[in-house]
């Protein structure tokens, strides 16, 4: 079982801790606070290291203070600190102290996390008054987009500053899908929250619904049967393939080419009727379970999943020369949207966009755990960083999971695939991470007394990678925005919590 | 004027109010068929226009009576180009008063409508549209006009119905002339009538739309009769393209009420051929990048004077 390293440090060693790690070319994983003992909460970053994960802990003897924040050093903390101070009323050093989930729904002082539920307000909300950074200039003038769009997509809202079509700055205010999610595990029995892990986004419903369940497992170190591993990894990379389809349809129609949405849809359709004739279920919500899997494969369902991703990776590979031989589409992609592999590291940028940028680093690959120990991926990238680099990553990462799931299928070992689980002891904390198709999701959980939750902390990649989306579109025209938005596809849920 | 012709002019009206609509449900049903996708009913932009004629209008608080005339002034601009383009027959009373370069002052009116009315409110989507808009309105209007001088030049007049009888009634002849400016014709077609590669008539992304951001503060009533001019308008570039490309089949001079009604199958399958055309550029090609929109039209524009310079060296 793969080791997370864990060390408690004080206010004064914290940043020093940190800077080593940046140092040493670590990335940040994520950036929580939870509740701690005595009611003083705890700030928790955790790391990948290139080849194992650290935790690190920060137990805050006086809220009041400010704790030292790491924006400098890693950029991407600034929203988790100001999501921080939101939910559980902890403030980072850093400049930016504007509020980034609360949007007026609760009082300032209140800390959602951790004080007692409020009595329902009687009128809504009033209407925040957010600064937006302006920039001033001749003929600059902004656009505000959403966050209700025209079409029909989760909301987020845009503020760009431009000079004619060419964007100077992009700010994005997210938190309008903020749901309460991890104030909710907390009223779950801990062996049933996978559930709820499951549909924190629902495009990575596997990749949360593993990584919950690792971090129980790793509470009450229990081991998966090899069989349950091996399944978990087949949901995994059809959940993978079954995103990626969608996305590089999507992408296609972004650009005005219909032919390829129609194209992919029908693809990630038949690839979802598979599914749900083999598996059971088309979007695997319910496949993980604590201590292994719900579902099984049969002979039948292995050679109706086989038969249909091979064919699939057949029709793809043809659309791929499509893509990459169309003038009009190449002419979009390339070029669109770059973040260079410096600018990249600078920010943490990860998952499937920051191995478009050069960031190779995928936890199946660095930091595996079964069944990805026997089961070898090639790590897929590029350093180009433009909308074609993120394009051909998903192409190259489709190609290579139909790939797994044929060896998956083939060489699943046969046994049990359910583990029995017991309850955890109270104030143990444990963690899961598992690559999504988008990237490494992160769940940290800290068990309560008698089969409870006291914080769960679920983590999805998008908190690193919407800050570079405003980086991304810098000198670009404002209607390239779609087009690079969608080829890094973040997540609103997921992040908004 | 005789009855015949004032009979004409009504039924080319009453075909282009009437069928303008289903020209639009036959394209979208192509571009389906071509994407593999199960097409819509033929019928869904009636269905679409009828609903938002039951609706109530929501107009902006802030919105001035501009931007409650302009789908009127619009549509009529539709209405009053598709009788002077001679689609059936050519003997028109309205184009007495209008030649072609009246046509295409009169599609600029609507589209002048349409900007004022779209920054009318003061969203940004509107007036980011209405540049864009008048961004490409003010490069394909001169290849437009270039285009029609060609076939002027040819027929020594710039009154539509008479440039298609002269096209149409004299002995079959090839043109290179007018074979360079078809192909300038249907790329000016394409741009004027948001179609891709131009703009993204079925997008839902509201930052790269150009007609469809126009129209983003419309509704019912007033969004119904700009949707309806906008399938007019595809319809009359459609028939000018008609007239002056493949004017054969239109009824010509004085000929009986038979000649007339023989036109109604011929422009019927002439649409039926330019609407699957449509289609299948639309599907082949990828939307380009607004910033290209210049060089495609700086392409038609290229193609009209080419076809301009070829006539007026080779004479032909």
């Amino acid at each position: 079982m793969r080791e997370w390293r864990t060390r408690t440090v004080s206010p004064a060693e914290w940043r020093g801790a940190a800077r080593d790690l940046a140092e040493s070319g670590a990335r940040l994983a994520a950036l929580w606070a939870s509740g701690g003992e005595r009611g003083m909460p705890t700030v928790h970053a955790a790391f990948f290291t290139g080849t194992g994960a650290l935790l690190l802990s920060l137990p805050l003897e006086d809220p009041a203070t400010p704790y030292p924040g790491l924006e400098e050093l890693f950029p991407c903390a600034a929203r988790m600190q100001r999501a921080a101070a939101d939910l559980s009323g902890v403030r980072a050093s850093d400049p930016d102290t504007r509020p980034w989930l609360r949007h007026n729904a609760w009082p300032a002082a209140y800390r959602p996390l951790l004080d007692p539920p409020l009595p329902a307000a009687a009128d809504p909300p009033g209407i925040e008054a957010y600064e937006f950074v302006r920039v001033e200039g001749e003929g600059v003038h902004e656009i505000p987009v959403g966050p209700v769009h025209a079409g029909i997509i989760e909301p987020g809202h845009f503020r760009f500053s431009v000079v004619g079509e060419k964007v100077l700055r992009l700010e994005e205010r997210l938190g309008y899908v903020h749901k309460g999610i991890e104030r909710r595990f907390t009223e779950l029995p801990i062996l049933e929250a996978h559930r709820l892990a499951a549909r924190v986004s629902g495009d990575s419903a596997v990749a949360f619904a593993w990584a919950y369940c690792q971090a129980l497992e790793n509470l009450t170190d229990v081991a998966p049967p090899a069989r349950a591993a091996w399944l978990r990894a087949l949901c995994l990379e059809l959940e993978r393939v079954a995103n990626h389809l969608g996305d590089l349809g999507a992408l296609g129609n972004d650009a005005g080419f219909a032919f390829g949405l129609a194209q992919f849809s029908r693809l990630k359709e038949w690839l979802l009727r598979a599914c749900a004739e083999a598996l059971g279920e088309r979007y695997l919500m319910n496949a993980i379970v604590p201590g292994g899997v719900r579902l099984d494969l049969t002979n039948a369902g292995a050679q109706r999943l086989h038969a249909c991703v091979t064919s699939i990776a057949g029709e793809v590979a043809r659309l791929r020369v499509v893509y990459d031989e169309h003038a009009g589409v190449r002419d979009r992609f390339t070029g669109a949207g770059t973040v260079t592999p410096r600018l990249a590291a600078r920010l943490g940028l990860t998952g499937l966009a920051g191995r478009a940028s050069g960031q190779a680093f995928d936890l199946r690959v660095d930091w595996p755990c079964a069944p990805y120990t026997e089961l070898p991926v090639t790590k897929i990238g590029s350093r180009a960083g433009d909308v074609a680099a993120r394009v051909a990553v998903r192409f190259d990462e489709l190609a290579e999971s139909a790939r797994l799931i044929e060896r998956i299928i083939a060489g699943i070992p046969s046994g049990s695939r359910l583990e029995a689980v017991g309850l955890p002891p109270p104030g143990s904390l444990g963690m899961g991470a598992i690559e999504g198709w988008r990237g490494p999701v992160l769940v940290a959980l800290e068990a309560g007394p008698a089969g409870t939750i006291r914080r769960c902390h679920p983590h999805d990649p998008s908190w690193q990678n919407w800050p570079v989306l405003e980086h991304a579109i810098i000198d670009n025209i404002v209607p390239d925005f779609p087009l690079i938005n969608k080829s890094f596809n973040l997540s609103y849920s997921g992040h908004d919590l | 004027m005789r009855p015949i012709e004032v009979v004409t002019q009504l039924l080319e009206l009453a075909a282009a109010l009437a069928a303008a609509p289903l020209f639009l449900g036959w394209i979208n049903q192509c571009r389906a068929w071509l994407q593999n996708r199960s097409a819509p009913s033929i019928w869904l932009p009636y269905r679409g226009i009828a609903k938002l004629f039951h609706k109530d209008a929501v107009i902006a608080v802030r919105a001035s009576a501009l931007f409650r005339l302009a789908p009127y002034i619009v549509f009529g601009a539709m209405v009053l180009a598709a009788g002077i383009i001679p689609s059936m027959g050519t003997r028109l009373p309205f184009t007495r008063i209008a030649d072609a370069i009246a046509l295409v002052g009169l599609l600029a009116t609507a589209r002048v409508f349409m900007s004022l009315a779209a920054m009318d409110v003061g969203t940004a989507f509107g007036t980011l549209g209405a540049r864009r808009e008048m961004m490409v309105g003010f490069l394909a209007e001169p290849a437009l006009l270039m285009i029609i001088f060609v076939a002027s030049l040819i027929s020594a007049t710039t009154a539509l119905p008479a440039i298609t009888e002269h096209l149409a009634t004299q002995t079959l002849g090839l043109y290179p002339s007018l074979a360079f400016t078809a192909v300038a014709f249907t790329m000016v077609l394409l741009a004027e009538n948001a179609r891709i590669p131009i703009d993204n008539p079925a997008t839902h992304l509201e930052l790269t739309m150009i007609h469809e951001a126009l129209l983003l503060e419309y509704s019912a009533r007033h969004l119904a009769l700009m949707e309806w001019a906008a399938a007019l308008k595809l319809f009359n570039y459609a028939c000018i393209g008609f007239a002056l490309f493949i004017p054969w089949g239109v009824s010509t001079g004085q000929e009986a009420p038979l000649a007339l009604l023989a036109s109604i199958p011929v422009l019927a399958a002439k649409l039926i051929v330019a609407g699957g055309a449509l289609a299948l550029i639309e599907t082949v090609s990828a939307k380009l990048r607004v910033f290209r929109a210049p060089e495609f039209l700086a392409t038609a524009f290229l193609f009209a004077v080419l076809g301009l310079l070829v006539h007026l060296l080779l004479g032909a």
